[in-house]
Protein backbone atom coordinates (compact mmCIF):
# COMPACT_ATOMS: atom_id res chain seq x y z
CA UNK A 1 0.00 0.00 0.00
CA UNK A 2 2.89 2.73 0.88
CA UNK A 3 5.92 2.05 -0.05
CA UNK A 4 9.30 4.09 0.60
CA UNK A 5 12.93 3.09 -0.90
CA UNK A 6 16.06 4.45 -0.18
CA UNK A 7 14.56 8.03 1.04
CA UNK A 8 17.02 10.56 2.16
CA UNK A 9 16.70 14.14 3.14
CA UNK A 10 20.04 16.35 3.54
CA UNK A 11 19.99 19.56 5.21
CA UNK A 12 22.78 21.88 4.25
CA UNK A 13 25.17 19.03 5.36
CA UNK A 14 23.27 17.44 8.04
CA UNK A 15 21.74 13.99 7.02
CA UNK A 16 17.98 14.35 8.52
CA UNK A 17 16.65 10.95 6.67
CA UNK A 18 19.21 8.65 5.07
CA UNK A 19 18.59 5.85 2.67
CA UNK A 20 15.17 4.72 4.69
CA UNK A 21 13.17 1.65 3.25
CA UNK A 22 9.81 1.41 4.35
CA UNK A 23 6.92 -0.67 3.42
CA UNK A 24 3.52 -1.16 5.05
CA UNK A 25 0.79 -3.23 3.92
CA UNK A 26 -3.22 -2.35 3.24
CA UNK A 27 -4.80 -2.63 6.75
CA UNK A 28 -1.78 -2.57 8.52
CA UNK A 29 -0.90 -0.65 11.46
CA UNK A 30 2.73 0.03 11.72
CA UNK A 31 5.04 2.23 13.68
CA UNK A 32 8.14 4.43 13.13
CA UNK A 33 9.67 4.81 16.52
CA UNK A 34 12.94 6.71 17.25
CA UNK A 35 14.46 9.13 20.13
CA UNK A 36 14.69 12.57 19.47
CA UNK A 37 15.64 13.55 16.40
CA UNK A 38 15.89 10.48 14.65
CA UNK A 39 14.34 11.69 11.49
CA UNK A 40 10.58 10.68 12.20
CA UNK A 41 8.81 13.93 11.81
CA UNK A 42 11.20 14.49 8.53
CA UNK A 43 9.95 11.05 7.54
CA UNK A 44 6.76 11.89 7.66
CA UNK A 45 6.58 15.22 5.64
CA UNK A 46 9.05 13.01 2.95
CA UNK A 47 6.36 11.27 2.43
CA UNK A 48 3.39 13.70 2.91
CA UNK A 49 4.99 15.90 0.52
CA UNK A 50 5.81 18.58 2.54
CA UNK A 51 9.31 18.56 1.86
CA UNK A 52 11.08 16.88 -1.25
CA UNK A 53 13.28 13.85 -0.52
CA UNK A 54 17.09 14.95 -1.48
CA UNK A 55 17.01 11.09 -2.78
CA UNK A 56 14.35 8.02 -3.10
CA UNK A 57 11.20 7.43 -4.05
CA UNK A 58 7.81 7.12 -2.51
CA UNK A 59 4.59 4.74 -3.98
CA UNK A 60 1.24 4.67 -2.93
CA UNK A 61 -0.55 1.70 -4.63
CA UNK A 62 2.47 1.40 -6.85
CA UNK A 63 2.11 4.62 -7.57
CA UNK A 64 4.90 7.10 -7.87
CA UNK A 65 4.37 10.21 -5.80
CA UNK A 66 7.74 11.27 -4.91
CA UNK A 67 8.07 15.50 -5.25
CA UNK A 68 3.82 15.49 -6.03
CA UNK A 69 2.52 18.54 -4.24
CA UNK A 70 0.62 18.05 -0.87
CA UNK A 71 -2.82 18.94 -1.64
CA UNK A 72 -2.55 16.77 -4.53
CA UNK A 73 -1.54 13.85 -2.49
CA UNK A 74 -4.05 14.02 -0.20
CA UNK A 75 -6.54 13.69 -2.65
CA UNK A 76 -4.84 10.81 -3.80
CA UNK A 77 -5.80 9.05 -0.25
CA UNK A 78 -3.52 9.86 2.12
CA UNK A 79 -4.41 12.17 5.26
CA UNK A 80 -1.74 13.02 8.01
CA UNK A 81 -2.09 14.57 11.73
CA UNK A 82 0.76 16.77 12.70
CA UNK A 83 2.95 16.54 15.86
CA UNK A 84 2.11 20.38 16.76
CA UNK A 85 -1.51 20.40 17.06
CA UNK A 86 -2.66 21.97 13.66
CA UNK A 87 -6.59 22.81 13.31
CA UNK A 88 -7.86 25.95 12.41
CA UNK A 89 -8.41 27.71 15.71
CA UNK A 90 -10.77 30.37 14.79
CA UNK A 91 -13.29 28.10 13.17
CA UNK A 92 -15.74 26.15 14.74
CA UNK A 93 -15.07 22.43 15.46
CA UNK A 94 -17.65 21.55 13.07
CA UNK A 95 -16.00 24.11 10.57
CA UNK A 96 -12.93 22.59 10.74
CA UNK A 97 -14.46 19.12 9.86
CA UNK A 98 -16.63 20.75 7.25
CA UNK A 99 -13.80 22.80 5.85
CA UNK A 100 -12.34 19.13 5.00
CA UNK A 101 -15.47 17.51 3.78
CA UNK A 102 -15.86 20.30 0.99
CA UNK A 103 -12.26 20.43 -0.44
CA UNK A 104 -12.60 16.73 -0.45
CA UNK A 105 -15.98 16.60 -2.17
CA UNK A 106 -14.37 19.26 -5.13
CA UNK A 107 -16.54 22.31 -3.59
CA UNK A 108 -13.86 24.14 -2.79
CA UNK A 109 -14.37 26.64 -5.85
CA UNK A 110 -17.80 27.12 -5.35
CA UNK A 111 -18.18 30.57 -4.99
CA UNK A 112 -22.15 30.91 -4.27
CA UNK A 113 -23.72 27.90 -2.02
CA UNK A 114 -23.85 28.38 1.35
CA UNK A 115 -21.00 26.46 2.75
CA UNK A 116 -22.30 26.33 6.85
CA UNK A 117 -25.53 23.99 5.54
CA UNK A 118 -22.98 21.77 3.31
CA UNK A 119 -21.95 18.41 4.58
CA UNK A 120 -23.21 19.29 7.76
CA UNK A 121 -24.68 15.89 8.50
CA UNK A 122 -22.12 14.32 7.41
CA UNK A 123 -19.76 16.71 9.71
CA UNK A 124 -21.92 15.82 12.57
CA UNK A 125 -21.35 11.87 12.56
CA UNK A 126 -17.52 12.14 11.74
CA UNK A 127 -17.51 14.33 15.21
CA UNK A 128 -19.69 11.87 16.89
CA UNK A 129 -17.14 9.14 16.20
CA UNK A 130 -14.02 10.69 17.43
CA UNK A 131 -16.20 11.64 20.57
CA UNK A 132 -16.84 15.78 19.80
CA UNK A 133 -20.46 15.27 19.12
CA UNK A 134 -21.10 18.00 21.95
CA UNK A 135 -18.41 20.57 20.83
CA UNK A 136 -19.22 21.36 17.23
CA UNK A 137 -20.24 24.85 17.65
CA UNK A 138 -17.09 25.45 20.11
CA UNK A 139 -14.34 27.56 19.11
CA UNK A 140 -11.37 25.11 18.04
CA UNK A 141 -8.55 26.78 19.69
CA UNK A 142 -10.27 26.50 23.06
CA UNK A 143 -10.55 23.27 22.95
CA UNK A 144 -8.43 21.26 25.59
CA UNK A 145 -5.38 19.73 23.73
CA UNK A 146 -6.68 16.06 23.98
CA UNK A 147 -9.27 17.47 22.33
CA UNK A 148 -7.60 19.70 19.63
CA UNK A 149 -5.63 16.30 19.28
CA UNK A 150 -8.93 14.49 18.62
CA UNK A 151 -10.28 17.10 16.23
CA UNK A 152 -7.12 16.97 14.14
CA UNK A 153 -7.74 13.21 13.47
CA UNK A 154 -11.33 14.13 12.45
CA UNK A 155 -9.97 16.76 9.59
CA UNK A 156 -7.72 13.76 8.50
CA UNK A 157 -10.65 11.76 8.10
CA UNK A 158 -12.79 13.68 6.72
CA UNK A 159 -10.68 13.48 3.46
CA UNK A 160 -11.91 9.86 3.41
CA UNK A 161 -8.31 8.63 3.44
CA UNK A 162 -6.95 5.56 2.64
CA UNK A 163 -3.82 5.73 4.43
CA UNK A 164 -3.62 7.70 7.33
CA UNK A 165 -0.12 9.07 8.55
CA UNK A 166 -0.78 10.43 12.55
CA UNK A 167 2.69 11.81 14.04
CA UNK A 168 3.05 11.64 17.95
CA UNK A 169 -0.96 11.13 18.17
CA UNK A 170 -0.72 11.25 21.89
CA UNK A 171 2.13 14.02 22.51
CA UNK A 172 1.82 15.68 25.37
CA UNK A 173 -0.88 14.25 26.35
CA UNK A 174 -1.65 12.69 30.04
CA UNK A 175 -1.49 8.98 30.65
CA UNK A 176 -6.00 8.74 30.45
CA UNK A 177 -6.07 10.82 27.52
CA UNK A 178 -3.15 9.09 25.64
CA UNK A 179 -5.26 5.61 26.30
CA UNK A 180 -8.77 6.85 25.03
CA UNK A 181 -6.92 8.26 22.22
CA UNK A 182 -5.12 5.08 21.52
CA UNK A 183 -8.29 3.41 21.62
CA UNK A 184 -10.16 5.49 19.76
CA UNK A 185 -7.59 5.43 16.67
CA UNK A 186 -7.56 1.76 16.87
CA UNK A 187 -11.28 1.37 16.51
CA UNK A 188 -11.24 3.56 13.52
CA UNK A 189 -8.62 1.87 11.71
CA UNK A 190 -10.40 -0.96 12.26
CA UNK A 191 -13.87 0.16 11.11
CA UNK A 192 -12.69 2.27 8.30
CA UNK A 193 -9.72 -0.36 7.28
CA UNK A 194 -7.52 2.20 7.19
CA UNK A 195 -3.66 1.47 6.40
CA UNK A 196 -1.85 3.69 9.74
CA UNK A 197 1.71 4.96 9.98
CA UNK A 198 2.53 6.70 12.80
CA UNK A 199 4.91 7.85 14.87
CA UNK A 200 5.27 7.75 18.45
CA UNK A 201 7.78 8.17 21.91
CA UNK A 202 5.36 6.01 24.00
CA UNK A 203 6.43 2.94 23.82
CA UNK A 204 3.73 0.78 25.70
CA UNK A 205 1.19 2.34 22.85
CA UNK A 206 3.39 0.99 20.44
CA UNK A 207 3.96 -1.99 21.70
CA UNK A 208 0.50 -2.61 22.00
CA UNK A 209 -1.14 -1.35 18.47
CA UNK A 210 1.19 -1.29 15.83
CA UNK A 211 2.12 -5.15 13.87
CA UNK A 212 4.74 -3.95 12.64
CA UNK A 213 8.08 -1.25 13.62
CA UNK A 214 10.72 0.62 12.33
CA UNK A 215 13.13 2.02 14.55
CA UNK A 216 15.00 5.01 13.28
CA UNK A 217 18.70 6.28 14.50
CA UNK A 218 20.10 9.22 13.25
CA UNK A 219 18.39 9.25 10.53
CA UNK A 220 18.73 5.75 9.38
CA UNK A 221 16.82 2.28 9.80
CA UNK A 222 18.55 0.46 12.66
CA UNK A 223 15.74 -2.38 13.11
CA UNK A 224 12.54 -3.57 11.10
CA UNK A 225 10.19 -5.98 12.18
CA UNK A 226 7.19 -7.31 14.41
CA UNK A 227 6.97 -6.14 18.22
CA UNK A 228 9.01 -8.84 19.58
CA UNK A 229 11.42 -9.06 16.78
CA UNK A 230 11.92 -5.19 17.99
CA UNK A 231 12.43 -5.57 21.38
CA UNK A 232 14.58 -8.09 21.47
CA UNK A 233 16.83 -6.71 18.62
CA UNK A 234 20.27 -6.03 20.46
CA UNK A 235 20.82 -2.58 18.55
CA UNK A 236 17.59 -1.38 19.31
CA UNK A 237 18.28 -2.22 23.19
CA UNK A 238 21.28 0.29 23.08
CA UNK A 239 20.31 3.09 21.18
CA UNK A 240 16.98 3.17 22.16
CA UNK A 241 14.88 1.10 24.57
CA UNK A 242 18.28 0.97 27.06
CA UNK A 243 19.74 -2.16 28.33
CA UNK A 244 17.81 -1.69 31.95
CA UNK A 245 15.15 -3.05 30.32
CA UNK B 1 -24.98 36.89 16.60
CA UNK B 2 -28.75 35.96 17.73
CA UNK B 3 -30.36 33.73 15.14
CA UNK B 4 -32.66 36.58 14.52
CA UNK B 5 -30.59 39.11 13.68
CA UNK B 6 -28.46 36.45 11.04
CA UNK B 7 -31.26 36.31 9.27
CA UNK B 8 -32.09 40.33 8.59
CA UNK B 9 -30.63 40.82 5.17
CA UNK B 10 -27.99 43.81 6.94
CA UNK B 11 -27.20 44.41 3.19
CA UNK B 12 -30.61 45.88 2.10
CA UNK B 13 -31.02 47.35 5.49
CA UNK B 14 -27.90 49.44 5.12
CA UNK B 15 -28.62 50.12 1.38
CA UNK B 16 -32.23 51.67 2.18
CA UNK B 17 -31.08 53.94 5.26
CA UNK B 18 -28.36 55.36 2.90
CA UNK B 19 -31.05 56.34 0.34
CA UNK B 20 -32.53 58.53 2.64
CA UNK B 21 -29.32 61.33 2.44
CA UNK B 22 -30.22 63.05 -0.50
CA UNK B 23 -33.67 63.66 1.13
CA UNK B 24 -32.78 64.46 4.85
CA UNK B 25 -29.10 65.90 4.07
CA UNK B 26 -28.04 68.68 2.38
CA UNK B 27 -25.91 68.29 -1.33
CA UNK B 28 -22.78 68.14 0.73
CA UNK B 29 -23.78 65.14 2.85
CA UNK B 30 -24.37 63.78 -0.38
CA UNK B 31 -21.19 64.47 -1.71
CA UNK B 32 -19.73 62.39 1.97
CA UNK B 33 -22.04 59.81 1.31
CA UNK B 34 -20.82 58.98 -2.46
CA UNK B 35 -17.22 59.25 -0.91
CA UNK B 36 -17.73 56.82 1.93
CA UNK B 37 -19.27 54.53 -0.16
CA UNK B 38 -17.04 54.08 -2.76
CA UNK B 39 -14.38 54.07 -0.08
CA UNK B 40 -16.33 51.12 1.85
CA UNK B 41 -16.15 48.89 -1.16
CA UNK B 42 -12.43 49.41 -1.80
CA UNK B 43 -11.89 48.48 2.27
CA UNK B 44 -13.97 45.67 1.24
CA UNK B 45 -11.90 44.29 -1.32
CA UNK B 46 -9.23 44.55 0.59
CA UNK B 47 -10.27 43.25 3.43
CA UNK B 48 -11.46 40.27 1.13
CA UNK B 49 -7.43 39.59 1.19
CA UNK B 50 -6.61 40.97 4.89
CA UNK B 51 -9.62 39.60 7.21
CA UNK B 52 -10.72 36.49 4.95
CA UNK B 53 -7.28 35.17 3.73
CA UNK B 54 -4.60 36.71 5.53
CA UNK B 55 -2.29 38.34 3.13
CA UNK B 56 -1.65 41.54 3.53
CA UNK B 57 -1.33 43.40 0.35
CA UNK B 58 0.54 47.09 0.56
CA UNK B 59 -0.25 47.97 -3.39
CA UNK B 60 -4.20 47.56 -3.71
CA UNK B 61 -4.19 51.24 -5.02
CA UNK B 62 -3.31 49.49 -7.96
CA UNK B 63 -6.08 47.87 -9.36
CA UNK B 64 -8.38 50.74 -7.89
CA UNK B 65 -6.22 52.45 -10.46
CA UNK B 66 -6.66 50.69 -13.03
CA UNK B 67 -10.54 50.04 -12.57
CA UNK B 68 -10.27 54.27 -12.79
CA UNK B 69 -8.06 54.65 -15.94
CA UNK B 70 -10.08 51.81 -17.80
CA UNK B 71 -13.81 53.63 -17.07
CA UNK B 72 -12.73 56.84 -17.16
CA UNK B 73 -10.52 56.08 -20.75
CA UNK B 74 -13.80 54.26 -22.27
CA UNK B 75 -16.04 56.95 -21.19
CA UNK B 76 -13.83 60.28 -21.65
CA UNK B 77 -12.20 59.14 -24.60
CA UNK B 78 -13.94 56.36 -26.55
CA UNK B 79 -17.78 57.89 -25.38
CA UNK B 80 -18.83 54.60 -24.24
CA UNK B 81 -21.52 54.20 -22.05
CA UNK B 82 -21.59 53.24 -18.26
CA UNK B 83 -23.32 49.75 -18.44
CA UNK B 84 -20.11 49.15 -21.01
CA UNK B 85 -17.47 50.81 -19.11
CA UNK B 86 -17.95 49.54 -15.61
CA UNK B 87 -17.76 46.09 -16.40
CA UNK B 88 -14.73 46.84 -18.41
CA UNK B 89 -13.33 47.98 -15.30
CA UNK B 90 -14.08 45.42 -12.88
CA UNK B 91 -12.69 42.95 -15.64
CA UNK B 92 -9.19 45.63 -16.41
CA UNK B 93 -8.60 45.25 -12.47
CA UNK B 94 -8.79 41.64 -12.39
CA UNK B 95 -6.64 41.08 -15.19
CA UNK B 96 -4.33 43.14 -13.83
CA UNK B 97 -4.46 41.17 -10.85
CA UNK B 98 -4.40 37.78 -11.77
CA UNK B 99 -1.02 38.82 -14.19
CA UNK B 100 0.67 40.44 -11.04
CA UNK B 101 -0.95 38.28 -8.34
CA UNK B 102 0.48 35.07 -10.18
CA UNK B 103 4.02 36.46 -9.18
CA UNK B 104 2.89 38.18 -5.45
CA UNK B 105 1.19 34.51 -4.44
CA UNK B 106 4.31 32.93 -4.99
CA UNK B 107 6.22 34.49 -2.10
CA UNK B 108 4.70 34.81 1.18
CA UNK B 109 4.38 37.22 4.20
CA UNK B 110 6.24 40.33 4.15
CA UNK B 111 8.34 39.38 0.52
CA UNK B 112 4.30 39.16 -0.70
CA UNK B 113 3.20 42.64 0.86
CA UNK B 114 6.78 43.88 -1.06
CA UNK B 115 6.04 42.81 -4.34
CA UNK B 116 2.05 43.76 -4.15
CA UNK B 117 3.61 47.20 -3.84
CA UNK B 118 6.51 47.04 -6.19
CA UNK B 119 3.82 46.43 -8.81
CA UNK B 120 1.57 49.61 -7.85
CA UNK B 121 4.60 51.95 -7.95
CA UNK B 122 5.08 49.90 -11.72
CA UNK B 123 0.98 50.90 -12.57
CA UNK B 124 1.91 54.14 -10.93
CA UNK B 125 4.85 55.24 -13.48
CA UNK B 126 2.91 54.00 -16.23
CA UNK B 127 -0.18 56.09 -15.39
CA UNK B 128 2.00 58.91 -14.42
CA UNK B 129 4.06 58.63 -17.96
CA UNK B 130 2.19 56.67 -20.67
CA UNK B 131 0.67 60.40 -22.04
CA UNK B 132 -1.28 59.41 -24.63
CA UNK B 133 -3.39 57.36 -22.91
CA UNK B 134 -3.98 58.55 -19.12
CA UNK B 135 -3.06 61.91 -19.40
CA UNK B 136 0.36 61.24 -17.83
CA UNK B 137 1.07 63.71 -14.60
CA UNK B 138 -2.29 65.88 -16.37
CA UNK B 139 -4.31 62.93 -15.91
CA UNK B 140 -7.86 62.64 -17.39
CA UNK B 141 -10.29 65.79 -16.64
CA UNK B 142 -13.96 65.78 -17.42
CA UNK B 143 -14.43 62.15 -16.85
CA UNK B 144 -18.27 62.74 -18.04
CA UNK B 145 -21.18 61.62 -15.46
CA UNK B 146 -23.08 57.98 -16.76
CA UNK B 147 -26.54 58.87 -18.54
CA UNK B 148 -28.98 58.63 -15.89
CA UNK B 149 -31.76 60.03 -17.89
CA UNK B 150 -33.73 56.69 -16.56
CA UNK B 151 -33.68 57.95 -13.04
CA UNK B 152 -36.20 61.05 -13.63
CA UNK B 153 -38.55 58.43 -14.34
CA UNK B 154 -39.05 56.40 -11.34
CA UNK B 155 -41.34 57.95 -8.62
CA UNK B 156 -39.50 59.56 -5.61
CA UNK B 157 -36.21 59.84 -7.94
CA UNK B 158 -37.85 62.48 -9.97
CA UNK B 159 -36.38 65.66 -9.16
CA UNK B 160 -32.90 64.75 -8.12
CA UNK B 161 -29.94 66.59 -9.42
CA UNK B 162 -27.18 64.59 -11.25
CA UNK B 163 -25.06 64.38 -8.11
CA UNK B 164 -27.28 62.98 -6.28
CA UNK B 165 -28.39 60.40 -9.30
CA UNK B 166 -25.08 59.60 -9.56
CA UNK B 167 -25.13 58.64 -5.51
CA UNK B 168 -28.24 56.60 -6.13
CA UNK B 169 -26.45 54.57 -8.97
CA UNK B 170 -23.23 54.27 -6.59
CA UNK B 171 -24.96 53.05 -3.29
CA UNK B 172 -26.92 50.37 -6.08
CA UNK B 173 -23.55 49.85 -7.44
CA UNK B 174 -21.77 49.00 -4.02
CA UNK B 175 -24.38 47.38 -2.27
CA UNK B 176 -24.71 44.76 -4.85
CA UNK B 177 -20.88 44.09 -4.53
CA UNK B 178 -21.29 43.94 -1.49
CA UNK B 179 -24.01 41.29 -1.32
CA UNK B 180 -21.70 39.36 -3.61
CA UNK B 181 -18.29 39.42 -1.37
CA UNK B 182 -20.82 38.50 1.34
CA UNK B 183 -21.72 35.38 -0.83
CA UNK B 184 -18.10 34.25 -1.70
CA UNK B 185 -17.13 34.62 1.91
CA UNK B 186 -20.07 32.16 3.38
CA UNK B 187 -19.23 30.21 0.24
CA UNK B 188 -17.22 26.68 0.53
CA UNK B 189 -14.40 29.01 -1.85
CA UNK B 190 -14.77 31.52 1.41
CA UNK B 191 -14.39 28.49 3.55
CA UNK B 192 -11.23 27.78 1.84
CA UNK B 193 -9.53 31.49 1.94
CA UNK B 194 -10.27 31.18 6.17
CA UNK B 195 -8.52 27.54 6.22
CA UNK B 196 -5.31 29.33 3.89
CA UNK B 197 -5.79 32.62 6.56
CA UNK B 198 -6.29 30.22 10.11
CA UNK B 199 -3.03 27.79 9.05
CA UNK B 200 -1.64 27.43 5.11
CA UNK B 201 0.06 24.26 6.12
CA UNK B 202 -2.66 22.24 7.25
CA UNK B 203 -4.84 24.09 4.82
CA UNK B 204 -2.60 21.91 2.12
CA UNK B 205 -2.78 18.90 3.93
CA UNK B 206 -6.47 19.12 3.45
CA UNK B 207 -5.96 19.03 0.09
CA UNK B 208 -6.37 22.89 -0.85
CA UNK B 209 -3.95 24.39 -3.05
CA UNK B 210 -2.66 27.45 -1.61
CA UNK B 211 -1.84 29.22 -4.25
CA UNK B 212 -4.41 28.92 -6.34
CA UNK B 213 -6.99 30.36 -4.11
CA UNK B 214 -4.85 32.68 -3.07
CA UNK B 215 -4.51 34.21 -6.86
CA UNK B 216 -8.28 33.42 -6.97
CA UNK B 217 -8.94 35.92 -3.94
CA UNK B 218 -6.64 38.17 -5.25
CA UNK B 219 -8.09 38.60 -8.65
CA UNK B 220 -11.40 39.31 -7.04
CA UNK B 221 -10.32 41.64 -4.29
CA UNK B 222 -8.47 43.03 -7.55
CA UNK B 223 -11.86 43.47 -9.39
CA UNK B 224 -14.31 44.74 -6.73
CA UNK B 225 -11.34 47.56 -5.79
CA UNK B 226 -11.74 48.61 -10.20
CA UNK B 227 -15.33 48.83 -9.67
CA UNK B 228 -14.81 51.16 -6.73
CA UNK B 229 -11.72 52.70 -8.70
CA UNK B 230 -14.53 53.41 -12.06
CA UNK B 231 -16.93 55.40 -9.42
CA UNK B 232 -14.33 57.14 -7.69
CA UNK B 233 -12.78 58.30 -10.82
CA UNK B 234 -16.55 59.78 -12.00
CA UNK B 235 -17.25 60.90 -8.87
CA UNK B 236 -13.85 63.25 -8.60
CA UNK B 237 -14.93 64.02 -12.41
CA UNK B 238 -11.31 62.90 -13.38
CA UNK B 239 -9.04 60.39 -13.19
CA UNK B 240 -5.58 61.77 -12.01
CA UNK B 241 -2.06 59.52 -11.01
CA UNK B 242 -2.02 59.94 -7.32
CA UNK B 243 -5.02 57.72 -7.13
CA UNK B 244 -2.47 55.32 -8.07
CA UNK B 245 0.28 56.38 -5.92
CA UNK B 246 1.84 54.22 -2.65
CA UNK B 247 -0.35 56.62 0.12
CA UNK B 248 -4.13 55.21 -0.99
CA UNK B 249 -2.90 51.81 -0.13
CA UNK B 250 -1.90 52.64 3.12
CA UNK B 251 -5.20 54.97 3.68
CA UNK B 252 -7.27 51.92 2.48
CA UNK B 253 -5.32 49.58 4.80
CA UNK B 254 -5.83 52.10 7.07
CA UNK B 255 -9.34 52.16 7.14
CA UNK B 256 -9.99 48.48 7.10
CA UNK B 257 -7.99 47.99 10.02
CA UNK B 258 -9.38 50.89 11.85
CA UNK B 259 -13.21 49.29 11.50
CA UNK B 260 -12.16 45.60 12.14
CA UNK B 261 -10.89 43.21 9.97
CA UNK B 262 -12.52 40.26 11.94
CA UNK B 263 -15.82 41.09 11.28
CA UNK B 264 -17.56 41.64 7.48
CA UNK B 265 -18.83 45.43 8.12
CA UNK B 266 -15.77 46.04 9.88
CA UNK B 267 -14.04 48.11 6.53
CA UNK B 268 -17.59 49.66 5.84
CA UNK B 269 -17.37 50.63 9.33
CA UNK B 270 -13.57 51.68 9.31
CA UNK B 271 -14.12 53.77 5.91
CA UNK B 272 -17.17 56.50 7.54
CA UNK B 273 -15.32 56.82 10.33
CA UNK B 274 -11.90 57.59 7.81
CA UNK B 275 -13.88 59.96 6.03
CA UNK B 276 -16.24 61.94 8.51
CA UNK B 277 -12.83 62.06 11.02
CA UNK B 278 -11.09 63.53 7.95
CA UNK B 279 -14.04 65.93 7.20
CA UNK B 280 -14.20 67.19 11.01
CA UNK B 281 -10.92 67.28 11.97
CA UNK B 282 -9.46 69.63 8.64
CA UNK B 283 -12.12 72.25 9.35
CA UNK B 284 -11.38 72.71 12.97
CA UNK B 285 -7.18 71.91 12.64
CA UNK B 286 -4.29 72.25 10.10
CA UNK B 287 -2.64 68.82 11.88
CA UNK B 288 -5.34 66.22 10.20
CA UNK B 289 -2.64 63.62 10.16
CA UNK B 290 -1.36 64.32 13.85
CA UNK B 291 -4.92 63.99 14.63
CA UNK B 292 -5.56 60.71 12.64
CA UNK B 293 -2.21 58.93 14.42
CA UNK B 294 -3.53 60.16 17.69
CA UNK B 295 -6.87 58.36 17.46
CA UNK B 296 -5.70 55.28 15.48
CA UNK B 297 -3.16 54.84 18.62
CA UNK B 298 -5.84 54.85 20.61
CA UNK B 299 -8.34 53.11 19.09
CA UNK B 300 -5.80 50.31 18.21
CA UNK B 301 -4.12 50.04 21.39
CA UNK B 302 -7.70 49.87 23.20
CA UNK B 303 -9.44 47.86 20.34
CA UNK B 304 -7.25 45.38 18.58
CA UNK B 305 -10.05 44.09 16.64
CA UNK B 306 -11.09 47.62 15.39
CA UNK B 307 -14.07 49.81 15.88
CA UNK B 308 -16.40 46.90 15.15
CA UNK B 309 -14.52 44.24 17.09
CA UNK B 310 -14.60 46.49 20.23
CA UNK B 311 -18.58 46.62 19.87
CA UNK B 312 -18.86 43.01 19.54
CA UNK B 313 -16.52 42.85 22.61
CA UNK B 314 -18.52 45.64 24.59
CA UNK B 315 -21.77 43.97 23.41
CA UNK B 316 -20.97 40.26 24.58
CA UNK B 317 -19.10 41.63 27.69
CA UNK B 318 -22.94 43.37 28.68
CA UNK B 319 -24.59 40.15 27.93
CA UNK B 320 -22.38 38.13 30.10
CA UNK B 321 -22.86 40.98 32.91
CA UNK B 322 -26.79 40.56 32.64
CA UNK B 323 -26.72 36.81 32.20
CA UNK B 324 -24.53 36.68 35.57
CA UNK B 325 -26.72 39.59 37.42
CA UNK B 326 -29.76 37.40 36.27
CA UNK B 327 -28.57 33.99 37.81
CA UNK B 328 -27.38 35.49 41.08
Amino acid sequence: MLEVRGLSKSFGGFRAVSDVDLAVAEGEIAAVIGPNGAGKSTLFNLISGHLQPTAGRVFVDGRDITGVAPYKICGMGMGRSFQRTNIFPKLSVLENVQAAFLVHRGQGLNFWSRSEKLYRDDSEALLASIGLAGRADATAGTLSYGNQKQLELGIALASDPKILLLDEPTAGMSASETHETIALIERIAHERGLTLLFTEHDMAVVFSIARRITVLHQGSVIAHGDPATVRADPDVRRVYLGDHQ
Amino acid sequence: MTALARRVPWTLVVFLVAMFVPWVGSRYDTFLATQIAISALFAMSLNLLLGTTGLVSFGHVAYFGIGAYVCGILMKTYAMPFSIALPAAALGAALGSLVFGFFCVRLTRIYFAMLTLAFSQIIWAICFKWNEVTGGDQGLPDVPYPDLEWMTSIPLLGDFNIADQFYVLTLMVVMLSLAAMKRIIGSPFGRMLTTIRENPERASAIGVDVRRYELAAFVAAGGFAGIAGALFGIFNRGVFADYVYWPKSAEVMIMTILGGIGHFWGPVVGAATLVLLNQETTSYTEYWSFVLGAILLVLLFTFPGGIVGGLTAGVAWIRRKRQGAANA
